[in-house]
């Protein structure tokens, strides 16, 4: 993360990340800025989402970094994908599936979901 | 990914499919912490071979290993289809030891669960993107289907365009709606079942015969 919050601040960083800016990122870069944001306590929001590939390694990531006493693991939530923003074969023989879906990530103690379903999801954010 | 990588990739995918037709496959059972799947792997296991899969348990994660039962021959209308089940550790994005020791664990053993649990999961994760043919997707039925991890799960299994069955498990209990995971994955077929009380297994067969068969 660019910026890190003041340790002595009581509030909730929250960085919105542009689907520019995780273009040319690998996936495991991705994963690794999201997971360190989530480290330092901060909520993460990506515009564009993950790739379903993105997300099976992100929970196995987020698995191998759960220790007692300390880091117990992740929220994500995103919208479920719409049967109409199917990519095309083409797409996927093509390796471009579009995510394109805003997904909001953040330490699994300090964001609780309220209600989801396919037009919104309600999460309450609190301090650590 | 590279263009070309993508493609090498995807001509793989579907040349592997394409002469694994014959091959036994290997079904995952996947979802959520107790929704029952070891449960379900049972009783197929038991219904088919005589054997069991693994414990069963109402504390979550008792499933921390992924275990595959081999050799299932499931007999409809006159024909036979032979497949692995794979019974998996269920998935989720967290996990914090002091869930455990409100079953009266102590905290060492909770702690001991809660580093194997997280294994499984990971474990879970790498089954689903290398070594499944198809998957069982088991839902509690008395819980709210509109989660995350179902949603994310879902997603993984569609984009690798593996079969999958949605079971609508528990529906031998009171607050069990089967409708509701019907409407969460209207794209899926549901077939609703107790694996508990071996409520509707003909159709539950019937349904694994036709899709993985």
């Amino acid at each position: 993360m660019p910026e890190t919050k003041d340790p002595d601040d009581d509030g909730v960083q929250i960085d919105l990340i542009s689907g520019e800016r995780m273009s040319g990122m690998t996936s495991m870069e991705k994963i690794r800025m999201i997971l360190d944001g989530v480290h330092e306590g901060n909520i993460v929001i990506l515009e564009e989402g993950l790739s379903p590939d993105e997300e099976s390694r992100l929970i196995e990531v987020t698995m191998t970094e759960i220790s007692p006493d300390g880091f117990n693991g992740i929220e994500i939530e995103t919208y479920p994908r719409a049967k109409t923003n199917d990519s095309s074969f083409l797409d996927r023989l093509m390796g471009k599936e579009s995510a394109n879906k805003l997904t909001v990530i953040g330490p699994a103690n300090q964001i609780e979901t309220l209600h989801k379903d396919e037009t919104l999801i309600s999460a309450l954010v609190s301090r650590r | 990914m590279g263009l070309i990588n993508g493609l090498k990739a995807s001509i793989s995918r579907a040349r592997d499919r394409l002469f694994a037709d014959d091959e036994q496959k290997r079904i995952g059972i996947y979802g959520p912490p107790n929704a029952g799947k070891t449960t379900l792997a049972n009783r197929i296991a038991r219904d088919w071979t005589g054997d069991a899969v693994g414990p069963e348990s109402h504390i979550p994660h008792e499933t921390r290993r992924a275990r595959r039962k081999e050799d299932v021959e499931i007999k409809r209308n006159g024909k036979s289809v032979t497949i692995d089940i794979v019974d998996t550790p269920g998935v989720t994005t967290k996990v914090d030891y002091e869930e455990f020791t409100e079953f009266d664990m102590e905290k060492e053993d909770a702690v001991r669960r809660s580093r194997e649990a997280t294994e499984g999961v990971a474990e879970a994760m790498h089954w689903l993107r290398e070594d499944v043919d198809g998957v069982i997707y088991v839902l509690d039925s008395t819980e709210d289907p509109f989660t995350q991890v179902n949603t994310m799960l879902i997603g993984i299994i569609e984009s690798r365009d593996l079969p999958v069955l949605i079971f609508a498990n528990k529906i031998d209990l009171d607050d069990s709606t089967q409708q509701r995971i019907r409407n969460a994955f209207p794209q899926h077929e549901t077939v609703p079942l107790s694996a508990l009380e071996g409520d509707n297994m003909d159709e539950v067969y019937d349904k694994i015969a036709e899709y993985f068969g």
